[in-house]
């Protein structure tokens, strides 16, 4: 059975799960081969993490002489892999800088990309969500070596036990790939509640806010959610742009989202449509978000969210 | 210094939006214009020439599209672009943006003929497919750096450093031109085009070229060249209005919270 790469998403060595997500859609497809791109002291832990999920070999491509370089290298390093191992296709998290990477691979390898997939069948074919949301597309690559970037929850990891043989993989990267570089790095601060795109639940706060976000994160945090903004709260400069769900933010799919203070404009919608359960707080009942919603509430959000938050938890004691 | 700026003729995002029996996004039945997300790019590109004043600095406005595609470079004109190339041609429907990326690499090549060209300023992602891969696939064509996503762009001589908010940190990205960038629409609002601007682009150049112009074979363009093929699409089902209540003194909490249960979320 062909082999199939997936790249591993880590941070430092910590394996993300959508890796996990990607290695059972791969295990559809062919016999997954995890992917390493990362510092040599990290790779025994990603190796020990994606085994768990039926990783047969695991890659390992040392970043010393790539990191803080931008994209092309690491499409270079991935090219040179996939000229090694000749997969039957390349899966890729769905984030900004991979889907460069694949934009680049595709040229590389001249293949057929796929990106932003949220669900894949065995014969390869990718279902996307187009349209802020509206339509479903299913397609397929019918050129080269089918690359593809999922997009988080698209599917339910299964645990499975794999090989995990470590296989180190030696790149040669051009100087002309090491030209754009990230001179200053300030890490953001970890806020203890899980990643927006990865989440099962968001509570998203809007304009009706009026800045304060104490009830949004009060909700979310007895729900364990993620938080998430709409445009008009993060041009308002109330919340920082890389918590802005829609169009130009982050689009998300998760179990439960709950807008509050949100209009619910197209933009807006594209970000957050597909979610599976939708819930809206707003005082305006003629606001559009409730023509999407499973249960809406007519109503001022700082008054009903701290006492749904108090329901909350005292139901989870 | 030449800047060259991508633009795009999509449908509009607020329109009912549709696909073409052959799978091909209808881009005649639905109103058109310059694809917000772009405007962005246009407004960099005149801030860069504003900022490096003295400077002779030319900003070509570029799209690949169908006939009333023109109006995207028409726009860009107005709000202050030095000229525009539009690049029409029957083979280019249907192209997917591997073909696209080469069609621009082939017009950005043809550009650079006369003077070099030493930025490619593209959008965050076009508002139709949305895919924000052209950037990068045009940087691999033209063998060039990218410096994608930048919410801040400042350039000094032929260094560039633009700031990115990353999921895990912000982060400075520095680079040589020439390269290829691309700016969010947190990069600052794109101007209005004036009176002034609307009557001077009447006056500016605008190319029409086709593919033989850039020695492109229509074979390795449009909806049989792609690299991808679309089985089906379908409506998303609209959603099926739910259960709207009204806050009365706590009220709304609870039929809330007893929703959040009898779905098990609590």
């Amino acid at each position: 059975m062909a082999e199939v790469l997936v790249l591993i998403d880590h941070v430092g060595g910590q394996v993300k799960k959508p890796t996990y997500e990607l290695l059972t859609l791969a295990a559809k497809l062919g016999e997954p081969s995890a992917v390493y791109i990362g510092g040599a002291d990290g790779a025994a832990g990603a190796a020990e993490a994606v085994k768990g999920y039926g990783a047969e070999k695991v890659y390992v491509i040392d970043d010393a002489q790539i990191k803080g370089y931008l994209v092309a290298p690491k499409a270079e390093a991935i090219a040179q892999l996939a000229g090694a191992a000749s997969p039957a296709a390349i899966l890729l998290p769905s984030s900004a800088e991979n889907k460069e990477v694949a934009a680049r691979l595709a040229i590389k390898l001249d293949s057929g990309l796929i990106t932003d997939a949220v669900d894949l069948d065995e014969s390869g074919v990718a279902t996307q969500s187009v349209f802020a949301g509206n339509y479903t597309v299913k397609g397929k690559v019918t050129k080269g070596t089918p690359i593809i970037t999922v997009k988080p929850n698209s599917a339910a990891p299964v645990e499975k036990d794999g090989a995990a043989a470590v296989t180190p993989f030696e790149v040669t990267i051009s100087d002309a790939a090491k030209t754009a570089q990230i001179v200053a790095s300030q890490p953001r601060k970890a806020s203890g509640r899980p990643e927006l795109t990865e989440a099962a639940i968001v509570v998203s706060g809007g304009r009706g806010t009026g800045g304060d976000f104490s009830a949004v994160e009060g909700l979310a945090d007895a729900l364990g959610a993620a938080v998430g903004a709409s445009r008009a709260a993060v041009d308002s400069g109330w919340m920082p742009h890389t918590f802005q769900v829609g169009q130009t933010g982050k689009t998300v799919s998760p179990q439960l989202y709950v807008a509050n203070g949100i209009s619910g404009a197209i933009q807006h919608r594209a970000g957050m449509q597909t979610s599976k359960t939708i819930v809206a707080v707003n005082k305006d009942e003629e606001a559009p978000i409730f023509e999407l919603v499973d249960f809406g509430v007519v109503g001022d959000l700082h008054t009903v969210l701290p006492a749904v938050t108090e329901a909350v938890k005292a139901a989870k004691g | 210094m030449n800047i060259v700026v991508l633009v795009k003729y999509v449908p509009d995002a607020t329109a009912d939006r549709q696909f073409e029996d052959d799978f091909t996004v209808d881009r005649v039945n639905v109103d058109g214009l310059l694809s917000e997300l772009d405007e962005y790019a246009v407004e960099q590109s005149l801030q860069i020439k504003e900022k490096r004043d003295g400077e002779e600095i030319t900003v070509t406005a570029l799209t690949v599209g169908p006939q009333a595609a023109e109006a995207a470079v028409r726009k860009a004109l107005q709000m202050g672009a030095d000229k525009g190339v539009h690049v029409v041609d029957d083979a280019i429907a249907g192209s997917d943006a591997i073909a696209t990326s080469l069609v621009l690499a082939k017009a950005i090549e043809k550009l650079g003929a006369e003077t070099k060209v030493d930025l490619v300023v593209g959008g965050l992602a076009s508002t139709d497919a949305g895919m924000s891969v052209v950037p990068a696939m045009l940087a691999e064509r033209l063998g060039l750096p990218q410096v994608t996503l930048a919410s801040v762009v400042e350039t000094q001589g032929d260094q560039i450093r633009i700031k990115r908010d990353g999921d895990v940190a912000t982060e400075v990205i520095g680079g040589t031109l020439p390269l290829v960038l691309s700016v969010t629409d947190q990069s600052g609002e794109a101007r209005y085009p004036s009176f002034k601007g609307i009557m001077a682009a009447k006056k500016k150049p605008l190319e029409t070229w086709s593919l033989g112009d850039l020695g492109v074979d229509a074979a390795q363009v449009g909806l049989g060249a792609a690299y991808t093929a679309v089985e089906e699409t379908a409506a998303r089902p609209p959603r099926t209005a739910g259960e709207i209540v009204t806050d009365e003194d706590g009220s709304g909490a609870k039929a809330l919270a007893e929703f959040l249960a009898s779905k098990k979320f609590i």
